[in-house]
């Protein structure tokens, strides 16, 4: 089974290990993604201007692209999942802003010079965004997910980490309860870890304040990482390469602050999921952790 | 005939006056034809006004009235009232209204209001022209009461109909009577017992010769219509046989099977047969089933070898019993938001973040620990507790848009009971806005807040989580801008009034009407607030709308004053002007049948017609546009009527 994959750029370049174990896990589940032909930048915040269609034209041009090769579009980004699935939201909501984006997707000739079968249609929210978990859910089937495990984590406590940019603004994000979320706890459920319920699992992780204020973002990771750790978690999971920057990377600055820092590993959701699918360590990629997470791994679970 | 049709147009000081020019009006209506006398007057509503009424229609012999003034909801009985005491059939009495729907809305066209209240005026020249002379519906009443609910509002509705005279079915779902009420601790503002002054209401209720109760019992089914209601109720089986039991309580004593408490509200066990709690009324057992050892397995059986009258009976079944009474009070009451759905505070897992009815239980001298504040998770004292306020209420985003009137004032004397029980423990109360409105409220709250140095902090909590042993509430102080983070012992909840779980099903078997929340509506907000809009239907307490105890009481007092004053007559009257079928035409098709919204038309299998039903027929017209042979009119608004109504509207 083919569906329509927009990887962004993240993906690309720095979080190619989330990537890369998507599309083998994906793979190993019988599912191929396909990557869009043509994909830019999603926009990388959803703008929060109103009188203006400017800011959306970058995620809606992409939803316009996946819309020629299907009806849904998969991402793993939680940003890209964000922002895509906020301009979709527009473009089904909002008549005016609608018709004004596709004044500028007809002007947009790049598409068709690049794929000759492209034949220019509106975009008027045709393409379902879908984000990998929910395919996980949807189209997979926890249960079947379940099946196929080869591997089984029990033993390995797993936080769950949610952030915030998966499950707000409620009205149209429409993934999960953003006060109880549950997704991530039946996902992980069903590949045998045990899961640790841990009070900051949607709390901020700073974000792209790490950019004008470490310190603010540092606290913000902290705070998330501690709880965690708190609670008895081995490793961190989470879907986004923001959050595993600042979870992860950050915890460098974390251990000078405090003394006696304990580090924890923060992988994707997807890196977990290939092991528990019995897949080689080289399609997982562990080498862009900061905290290596293969000690406690082939400690707890075999690797 | 000849008509004799009189014309008063009303200048409603300059309501009317300052728009239409009401001499004109009278005069061009002089010289319409059938009308025999046309004037104008400053107030006709006044007793000046309305004697001109009178003396004109014993002067110039009137067979009909126009009075050109406000809307009829107004004052149309006034003049129907002031036509009949000078001799005319009332329902020969029009109002042509030329203000709200003329003077009012076209204050800047003089000429054209003018003209447009002729029109009017003339459109109802001819209706009157053609009204015939109709005498109310009289309807057999039963003089006999059900309420529904025995909550406080039920009981005191039972209560003042009972002692009118009348007698009264008092139908509750639980074994007992008393609802949330029974299970409060202190009442605000005075702070006395809620069950010492509730127990004695109960106890009258139950021991009332004229009142019926019937406890651990719903209703199946409401049929009939105003004084002539027929009414199933399911007694649920208790397996006891409460009129043997002598309520000795051997057998809850005895019983092995476990189960939370409602009445608790989960903070304590009862067994499998119990009665609710000690004062309840009445003060014997019923058998749950559904945790009872002996329905589970076939096994133990303790309770019917104890029972010292035999009063325990497993085969009992269910009865339905058939009560005929003429009028409803409806007073199901309420129940708390749920707390699963409060995602932010735990959504109900953390034991320490208690709703505000288990905290009322904690406070009790009759809770599970004797009115010892003690937390649900260790029994230890809390030294920090804070009180959330519009948990659910206000929040039309997330959870209900109303505010639900009693949470300042109850989470105020939680607040207040505990500084009084833990004399070094700090009280927190988050609020958005202290409503204290009634009597003695404000002052009652400025006492908590000076004399007991309860901290109340104006904004909301984002959230509540467990961290060592401690519940920590994140919130916002709004008046200093600041976050605050308390790591506090317990939180409690001043959770959304909803209406309770059953009211909404019970609104649809009764066939009324409820708001968008399921609480019941009222007839008119303002001047109607305690009958329903379906006759014979009156509402009392927090089905309504939330309410603390005095306003339920005084509600429930108004509704079984109206039920009195329902009964005081000998048979009930009902407006006539309704819809009425020729037999000899109707052909039987039954659509009107299909339409009518009030099941007034039924079908006539003898005769192969349908008919319809004066005493419920509210006159809304349905089946008169529904009926494809035109053969079911509307009296004093016929076919005939409206042809000429338009006519005259529509003519140059």
């Amino acid at each position: 089974m083919k569906i329509p994959y927009y990887p962004g750029c993240t993906l690309h370049e720095r979080a190619k290990d989330f990537d890369t174990s998507a599309r083998e896990c994906a793979r190993a589940l019988g599912i191929e993604l396909e990557e869009l032909p043509i994909w830019t930048c999603c926009g990388a915040v959803f703008p929060l201007v109103t009188d203006s269609v400017m800011e959306i034209l970058a995620p809606v041009r992409n939803l316009s692209y996946a819309s020629r090769i299907g009806d849904k579009v998969v991402t793993l980004c939680s940003f890209c999942y964000h922002v895509l699935k906020r301009a979709n939201h527009v473009m089904r909501e909002d008549p005016e802003k609608r018709e004004k984006a596709n004044l500028f997707l007809r002007a947009d000739t790049k598409a068709r010079e690049a794929v000759e079968s492209y034949t220019i249609e509106d975009y008027v929210g045709q393409v379902d965004v879908v984000h990998y978990i929910e395919m996980l859910r949807d189209v997979v089937g926890f249960d079947a997910l379940g099946q196929k495990v080869k591997n089984p984590l029990k033993g390995l406590k797993v936080a769950p980490y949610y952030g915030c940019m998966l499950l707000r603004p409620k009205a149209e994000m429409k993934f999960d309860d953003p006060e109880q979320p549950t997704i991530f706890e039946d996902f992980l459920g069903s590949i045998g870890c045990d899961v640790v319920d841990f009070p900051m699992k949607t709390e901020c992780c700073g974000g792209f304040q790490i950019v004008n204020d470490e310190e603010l973002a540092v606290a913000c990771s902290q705070n998330v990482v501690t709880s965690a750790l708190k609670r008895g978690a081995d490793v961190i999971v989470t879907t986004c390469p923001l959050c595993r920057y600042n979870l992860d990377k950050k915890q460098e600055e974390m251990a000078e602050r405090v003394r006696g820092f304990r580090k924890i590993p923060v992988i994707y959701f997807t890196q977990l999921l290939g092991i528990a699918l019995g897949l080689p360590e080289k399609h997982l990629d562990f080498s862009g952790n900061y905290v290596d997470p293969r000690p406690v791994l082939a400690e707890k679970v075999s690797l | 005939m000849e008509h004799r049709i009189g014309v008063f147009v009303c200048h409603c000081g300059s309501n009317i006056a300052g728009v239409v020019d009401v001499k004109r009006v009278a005069q061009e209506l002089a010289k319409y034809p059938g009308v025999a006398y046309s004037t104008d007057y400053t107030y006709m509503c006044s007793d000046p006004g309305q004697n001109l009424v009178k003396d004109a229609i014993k002067k110039h012999r009137l067979t009909g009235v126009i009075v050109s003034a406000c809307s009829p909801t107004l004052h149309e009985a006034t003049f129907r009232r002031a036509g009949r005491s000078a001799g005319l059939n009332p329902y020969q009495v029009e109002m042509a209204n030329i203000r709200e729907h003329c003077s009012w809305v076209h204050q800047h066209d003089k000429e054209q209001a003018t003209r447009k209240a002729i029109r009017i005026i003339k459109t109802m020249v001819e209706k009157v022209k053609l009204d015939e002379a109709l005498a109310p519906i009289a309807v057999p009443l039963t003089k006999r009461a059900l309420v529904v609910g025995g909550g406080v509002a039920g009981i005191q509705a039972a209560l003042d109909i009972a002692n009118a005279g009348y007698e009264v079915v008092l139908v509750e779902k639980s074994p007992s009577i008393g609802g949330h009420m029974a299970q409060l601790s202190e009442t605000f503002p005075t702070l006395d017992c809620s069950q010492c002054i509730l127990t004695p209401k109960m106890v009258e209720a139950g021991q009332h010769p004229r009142i019926r109760l019937m406890t651990y019992s719903e209703i199946e089914d409401v049929s009939g219509y105003v004084g002539n209601f027929k009414v199933k109720i399911r007694k649920k089986s208790a397996y006891v046989n409460r009129d043997v039991c002598t309520g000795c309580g051997l057998c809850t004593q005895k019983c092995p099977a476990k189960v939370e408490s409602e009445f608790d509200e989960g903070l304590a066990k009862r067994k499998a047969i119990y009665t609710p709690f000690a004062q309840a009324v009445p003060n014997k057992p019923v058998l749950d089933a559904e945790h009872c050892t002996y329905f589970k397995t076939g096994k133990c059986g303790v309770c019917k070898k104890i029972c010292p009258v035999d009063a325990v009976d497993y085969e009992m079944k269910d009865e339905v019993v058939e009560e005929e009474v003429g009028a409803i009070v409806v007073a199901t009451g309420f129940d708390l938001y749920p707390m699963a759905k409060m995602g932010e505070y735990g959504g109900g897992k953390y034991k320490d973040v208690v709703t505000s009815l288990q905290f009322e239980r904690i406070l009790s001298a009759s809770g599970p620990t004797t009115g010892e504040v003690q937390r649900p998770s260790d029994g230890k004292v809390p030294k920090e507790v804070v009180f959330l306020t519009c948990v659910g209420s206000r929040d039309p985003e997330g959870h209900v848009p109303y505010c639900s009137k009693v949470c300042c004032m109850y989470l105020t004397k939680h607040a207040m009971l505990y500084k009084h029980k833990v004399h070094d423990g700090q009280a927190y109360l988050f609020y958005m806005d202290v409503r204290t409105g009634g009597k003695g409220y404000e002052e009652f709250y400025q006492r908590a807040s000076e004399e007991d140095d309860v901290l109340y902090i104006r904004g909301k909590v984002s959230k509540i989580f467990e961290e060592d042993g401690k519940v920590v509430v994140w919130g916002v102080d709004t008046l200093t801008g600041k976050k605050i983070e308390i790591e506090a012992d317990m939180a409690v909840m001043g959770l959304a009034m909803v209406p309770s779980g059953a009211a909404r099903e019970l609104a649809n078997k009764l066939k009324i009407h409820t708001d968008e929340w399921g609480f019941l509506s009222e007839a008119h907000p303002k001047l109607r607030p305690v009958e329903s809009l379906a006759p014979g239907f009156f509402l009392a307490g927090a089905a309504q709308g939330p309410k603390d105890i005095p306003e339920a009481v005084a509600q429930a007092s108004g509704a079984a004053s109206k039920v009195a004053a329902l009964f005081s007559e000998e048979v009930y009257h009902r407006e006539p002007a309704i819809a009425w079928i020729d037999e000899d035409r109707c052909a039987g098709c039954r659509i009107c049948v299909s339409v009518c919204p009030y099941d007034a038309a039924v079908f006539d299998e003898d005769k192969k017609v349908a008919r319809i039903q004066e005493a419920i027929c509210e006159g809304c017209g349905a089946c008169i546009a529904a009926c494809p042979s035109g053969t079911a009119t509307q009296k004093n608004l016929t076919d005939d009527q409206i042809y000429n109504m338009v006519s005259a509207a529509l003519e140059e």
